[in-house]
């Protein structure tokens, strides 16, 4: 039998990206907000620049449920199951995966907010593809742009504009729709290569820009700049320059005395009461049972937690699950196809030792809408990133270009000429929601406790493959343009499999017979559920996900704040 | 109190691991000389020794098994003009104290894929994998690694995968783990070693070449291994910030 807790107005599930953002205007705003979260808190000296410990063995410092529960995949419903990982994507920990992401924290293009319209429009209906459940956002990038604000100045993002109240600013993204204001620190800096890659783009006639990334570019809110010494990619940092929940919203929510964070709770289902309400969250600490009563449940967990919490939490009112009398829990799953990258080997070293993957140069020219897509045979494209990121024994594994066996003395000396010359791109792609992929529950394998684990069934279509192989031609044309000798492209398309960038299951829109929140992130079934994370977004963008999420869960909290009375009801 | 650091510990090691290694008794204080001494400079490397040489203690493979693996490792990054290869980096020591850690999951995979090693080079080339030319090794080893290799449960590619993998990680990652011993690995790629600051002003240096290599562990930085954190102590040039969480701690 559970142990009753004391009731709270909202709880929070999960303290991450999402989260950890939501829960500070809920304190400030004087609600009493309980944070369940996975894992425990991890600091400064936990962040050693270890590339074993954070590359390679999945950050054993830390208590991973998460691995506990790898969701399994396959690429359709009849092919075979792949073989499973065993490191989660995501991390468990106060400030989740923020600890240790790259910390990009992009806006998304106004165009990702229309697709649909938008396309129809320019090119016509016959250009949304095929099995395509992609549709509009039910609002524009206009209404979250005061969130976007918020979040870049509350955590802190450093960048360059390159639209403010419509006035195009070269150095930044002349794609990026109309800010408010700037950034609130400067770009990180440049490196020689960097400014290479810069200047190369330029003599294509492309808009090369330093990226937006939640790393102080100088002290922020009295923590430190970034020290670039190499480690940040899966590395959490040791001066607290990268701006993770647990350093920044968390605190400051807790300072309100209206947090309490409550760790290493392992949430196992959403309770619902006789009247079709969620009256609060079960969870487990040591195998002991607790029952935390709440007026408002805010599920913040990764996209695939949250669908699988919904999906294990049945009830009278939702015999399939928790706000799935719709059958739309786990649908519109996408994840982004951010592989198939390129490669580029460089005649001189690119002394890219010490920086961090959001430390880079950008290209947006073939994003989105933002070129002419009448001639082609695809809609959307991919965002060109060239970052500074380098560590030793990733290096050693570098690709050998066709040049030399993959170990052996011709080896040994292929790498210690080249360990620092080669480059390998990052594309983000606008990847869409099909019929056919989606998230379920795996009939077979379960986590420890007995429950069944989240199963992907998804590949990317024929539009992603498309928009893969014409970046990677754009990838190319830039990296031969700074003086790359041998080019290798990954291959295109696949498996979408376990992903950090993982959308949908939970979208966001107007109809609740196709998706499952309503525009401010609440359950169309169940009043006082709100759901965070990228699990309500409905298109991807080709920018990285995060501060959109965050954007969203500020919002979110936002109308809870708003319309408490409403939301949390009589009862 | 007695306190004995890592670093004294690493250095220690580092000083053990280099008996009967004459090649190496130059880069026992390896951490304070100039890197550049270290490589490039062929008359200085030797080849690997066939004298029974001391090594670390075993903590999981048997010694037949950890004298085979280290036979491999050294054909897999071998010694040779461009310098110390995994066998100095102490890669199968690595790789025997992972096994009992995060390696643990392949424990089984190498009894298994070692005892399938030795058969396939008896019945193959006649004589056991250690006692060949290094030329005859290479050749098994590009069956193991094509999967021409018979005898191996899941396929002698898979094996060779893994031990390529985890010889990677035991010459390039940190010493604290056993490998990569007197940085040889970082050496040889050119790492300009830990550091848990870079100005801009390094940055440059780096760029002209100037950067001084840096041969340290992780844990040769004291806030990755204090006991308790103080105020600002965290790293060199960064701002102080409060001292724990608890302070932070809404009193609820």
């Amino acid at each position: 039998m559970a142990t009753r807790l004391k009731d709270t107005d909202v709880v929070v599930i999960g303290l991450g990206a999402a989260g950890g953002v939501a829960a500070l205007p809920l304190a400030q705003a004087g609600l009493d907000v309980i944070g369940l979260e996975a894992g425990a808190w991890l600091t400064r000296r936990d962040f050693a620049p270890d590339e074993l410990r954070n590359n390679f063995r999945g950050w054993p410092q830390g208590v991973q449920k998460a691995n506990q529960e790898i969701p399994t995949s396959r690429a359709t419903a009849s092919s075979p199951t792949l073989p499973r990982g065993t490191i989660h994507p995501m991390q468990n920990a106060v400030g989740g995966t923020t600890l240790h992401y790259w910390a990009q924290s992009w806006r998304l293009n106004p165009w990702d907010f229309k697709v649909v319209s938008d396309t129809t429009k320019r090119y016509g209906a016959s250009r949304i593809p095929k099995g395509s459940t992609v549709a509009d956002w039910p609002f524009a990038l206009e209404e979250l742009e005061p969130y976007y604000d918020k979040v870049e100045y509350e955590v802190g993002v450093s960048g360059q504009a390159g639209n403010v109240g419509g006035t195009i600013d070269p150095r930044g993204n002349r794609f990026e729709g109309p800010r408010k204001r700037g950034y609130p620190m400067p770009p990180l800096r440049s490196t020689e290569f960097l400014e290479k890659m810069t200047a190369a783009a330029r003599s294509l006639g492309w808009h090369p820009f330093p990226g937006p990334a939640a790393v102080n570019s100088r002290t922020y809110q009295n923590r430190s700049g970034c020290m670039y010494h190499g480690f940040c990619n899966r590395g959490g940092c040791h001066v607290d320059a990268k701006n993770s929940t647990a350093v920044t919203t968390i605190p400051r929510a807790q300072a309100t005395g209206r947090l309490k964070v409550v760790t290493r709770a392992h949430v196992t289902t959403i309770e619902v009461g006789g009247d079709g309400r969620v009256a609060g969250v079960n969870y487990l600490t040591d195998g002991v049972e607790y029952f935390q009563p709440a007026r408002v449940v805010l599920l913040a967990s990764f996209t695939y937690e949250n669908t699988r919490l919904l999906l294990l939490s049945k009830s009278k009112a939702f015999p399939n699950g928790l706000s799935n009398n719709h059958g739309q829990v786990g649908r519109h799953y996408f994840s982004h196809h951010q592989g198939a990258p390129v490669s580029a080997l460089f005649p001189f070293d690119l002394k890219s030792w010490y920086g961090l993957p959001a430390q880079g140069v950008a290209v947006d020219n073939w994003a989105d809408d933002n070129f002419d897509h009448s001639g082609l045979d695809f809609i959307g494209g991919g965002n060109l990133w060239a970052m500074s990121d380098r560590r030793p024994i990733a290096a050693a594994g570098m690709n050998t270009f066709g040049r030399v066996p993959a170990w052996g003395s011709q080896w040994k000396a292929f790498v210690k000429e080249n360990a620092d010359r080669s480059h390998s791109s990052y594309i983000q792609k606008t990847t869409l929601p099909y019929e056919d992929n989606y998230l379920d529950l795996d009939p077979e394998v379960k986590d420890p406790l007995g429950f069944p684990v989240c199963r992907v069934t998804g590949e990317f279509k024929e539009n992603e493959r498309k928009i893969a192989a014409f970046t990677q031609d754009k990838m190319e044309q830039w990296y031969r343009a700074a003086g790359a000798v041998a080019i290798v492209r990954a291959p295109v398309g696949g498996a979408m499999g376990v992903s950090t960038h993982a959308y949908g299951g939970t979208r966001m829109g107007d109809n609740a017979e196709t998706n499952v929140v309503d525009r401010y992130g609440f359950s169309h079934e169940a009043p006082n559920l709100g759901i965070l994370g990228a699990s309500v977004m409905g298109t991807s963008g080709a920018h990285n996900p995060t501060l959109t999420v965050q954007a969203l869960a500020w919002r979110t909290a936002d109308h809870l704040i708003r319309n408490w009375k409403t939301i949390r009801g009589t009862a | 109190m007695t306190f004995i650091s890592r670093r004294d510990l690493l250095m220690r090691a580092a000083a053990i691991g280099a008996v009967g290694r004459p090649f190496q008794g130059r880069h026992a204080d390896g951490d304070r000389a100039d890197p550049r001494d270290d490589l490039g400079d062929s008359e200085g490397v030797a080849l690997p020794s066939r004298e029974p040489q001391a090594r670390e203690p075993l903590e999981h493979l048997t010694a037949e098994e950890a004298d085979l693996l280290d036979a491999v490792v050294a054909r897999l990054i071998p010694a040779d003009a461009n310098g110390p290869g995994a066998r100095e980096a102490h890669a199968a020591h690595y790789i025997d104290r992972a096994l009992g850690g995060a390696l643990a999951a392949s424990r089984p995979a190498y009894a298994s894929g070692l005892a399938a090693l030795d058969r396939y080079s008896r019945s193959s080339r006649g004589k056991k994998f250690t006692e060949l030319a290094p030329i005859d090794q290479d050749s098994v080893l590009i069956d193991v690694e094509t999967g021409a290799a018979t005898g191996f449960a899941g396929g002698s590619a898979a094996f060779f995968a893994l031990v390529l993998n985890h010889t990677h990680q035991g010459t390039f990652g940190d010493p604290y783990y056993g490998g990569n011993a007197n940085f040889v690995g970082w050496d040889l790629i050119g790492y300009p070693g830990i550091r848990t600051m870079v100005t801009a002003a390094d940055q440059q240096k780096l760029e002209r070449n100037e950067l001084k290599t840096n041969h340290k562990s992780a844990y040769d930085y004291e806030s990755f291994v204090k006991s308790s954190a103080r105020a600002g102590d965290a790293h060199e040039g960064g701002s102080p910030r409060r001292s724990s969480r608890a302070g932070a701690k809404a009193g609820a």
